[in-house]
Order: structure tokens, then C-alpha cells, then sequence
């Protein structure tokens, strides 16, 4: 399913304005530790996390995942949402505590 | 061997803000080369993984990079110390002398320089008071 289809099926809010929302996902990785994220996230995964700080989005970027998931009903700060605007990465905030964040995935067929 | 490309960036010590900026334009450049898109994936991973250690760990350094005829990409992460004292123990998963405030932001996992070695293709590392310096080569082909 792409970003888009996500967002209209779960009500979560897209944070990011420009960011590509056609992009499709495959999967998802949850975790809150970069380096678990680094070595075992894939291209292409949706990222659930806590972590919404700056550094997030290196990792989303480098690691090539189709967008972060922020769980729990926490925010993103401002800068970090202008940064993945520039690097064209989607940023979603849901309200819903991580495992019922996936598991909504799961239900979506992601 | 000649080289066909040859970059440095700079890493400044507690840069958490530009924390990847060094691994995004290693990427970058790379993407020049026409590295194979599972090569890349591996070295994103080493070099932000190594980045970070000179930034949360050591006191900077500079990353050196360099493509060689043979087809061979050389990442050299040079920092300014102060050093490993336990070798062995920096490379058992899990274990890290990462500080509060890099756990707080989910640095600090132990699994840096494992992460590093896995996927590099020839990793070597040397430290000493004066600093640390991994080695890394990958080839441009998987």
C-alpha cells in the first residue's frame, strides 16, 4: 500500500507538507535504538518509534525507509519536520501506542 | 593503485545536529560512481554507524574517501581520540560506555561497531590515546 492509502485508512496525521505520500510501503521495523534501526531496517519499511528527534530522519533517509511512524501520540518538533521536508520524507504521527501501530498495519496487509 | 575519486569530511565532536550529514554525502558522491544499490545500502550503514562513534564517543575526526581503479571504495574514519582502551570488548554486541544523554536519544545500543564489521566487505581497526582508525573497503560490485 503506498503512504497515501495509509494515511486515509488510519485518520493519522501526516506532519510533513511536501513530503511524497505516492511512495509505497513493504513492511515495517519498530524500534527505538538507531543502531538495531541501522542494521536491520529495510528499504522500503515503514519506521515505528518514540524517537522523534533530529537524528531520526538520517536514519530514515540513509536507511531508505518509505516514511517514520511516530507512535504513542508524541510530536514531532518543528526542525526535525523541516528537515524531512527537505529530504523529501514523510513524517506521520499516530496516536496509538506501538504495537497497536503495527498491528493496524498488519490489519491493512502491510 | 590510482585513485578516481578522493573526498574528506569533516566530523565535529557532539555534533548531534549534523549527526549522518558526513554519511549522506559519502552516499551522494557514491551514487556518482554507480555503486550498486545493495553496496550503498551497506556502506550508509557503516558510515553513519562510524560517524556516529566520532561524534558521541570521540573528539571528531575526518573520514577519507576513496575510489580506486580496481573497483574498491576505501573509507578511512580517522578521530582525535581519546582512544579505545578494550578492543575487544568495543566489538562484543551489546556492550557500550555511550553516555545518558546519547542513550536518551537511542545511541548507545552496542551494536556500532559489530553493525560496522558485518557489512563492511575488509574492516580493520587500531586505536590509541591519540585516536581511533577503522578501515573499511567495500567493492563497487556485490
Amino acid at each position: 500500500m503506498t503512504i497515501q492509502q495509509l494515511i486515509e485508512q488510519t485518520g493519522w496525521k501526516p506532519v510533513t507538507k511536501d513530503a511524497d505520500v505516492t511512495k509505497e510501503i513493504n513492511g515495517a521495523y519498530c524500534s527505538d535504538l538507531l543502531s538495531w534501526v541501522m542494521g536491520k531496517g529495510q528499504p522500503d519499511q515503514a519506521w515505528i518509534t518514540v524517537q522523534s528527534h533530529i537524528n531520526v530522519i538520517a536514519v530514515a533517509v540513509l536507511r531508505e525507509f518509505s516514511c517514520v511512524i511516530l507512535a504513542e501520540g508524541a510530536h514531532f518538533p518543528e526542525n526535525v519536520i523541516s528537515r524531512a521536508e527537505d529530504e523529501d520524507l514523510v513524517l506521520i504521527e499516530s496516536d496509538l501506542p506501538v504495537f497497536e501501530t503495527a498491528r493496524k498495519l498488519i490489519e491493512l496487509g502491510v | 593503485m590510482n585513485k578516481i575519486l578522493q573526498k574528506e569530511f569533516h566530523v565535529e565532536r557532539d555534533d548531534y545536529a549534523n549527526a549522518g550529514m558526513a554519511s549522506s554525502q559519502i552516499k551522494s558522491t557514491l551514487k556518482q560512481v554507480g555503486v550498486d544499490p545493495k553496496v550503498m545500502r551497506r556502506i550508509a550503514v557503516a558510515a553513519y554507524e562510524a560517524e556516529i562513534n566520532m561524534i558521541i564517543h570521540a573528539w571528531g575526526g575526518v573520514v577519507y574517501l576513496d575510489v580506486t581503479e580496481d573497483g574498491m571504495i576505501h573509507l578511512i574514519f580517522q578521530d582525535n581520540g581519546p582512544g579505545i582502551p578494550d578492543l575487544e570488548k568495543a566489538m562484543t554486541p551489546g556492550w557500550s560506555t555511550a553516555s545518558k544523554k546519547a542513550r536518551e536519544l537511542g545511541f548507545g545500543a552496542g551494536m556500532g561497531l559489530p553493525n560496522i564489521k558485518r557489512v563492511s566487505d575488509e574492516f580493520t581497526i587500531e586505536s590509541s590515546p591519540a585516536g581511533t582508525s577503522i578501515f573499511l573497503t567495500f567493492r563497487v560490485e556485490e
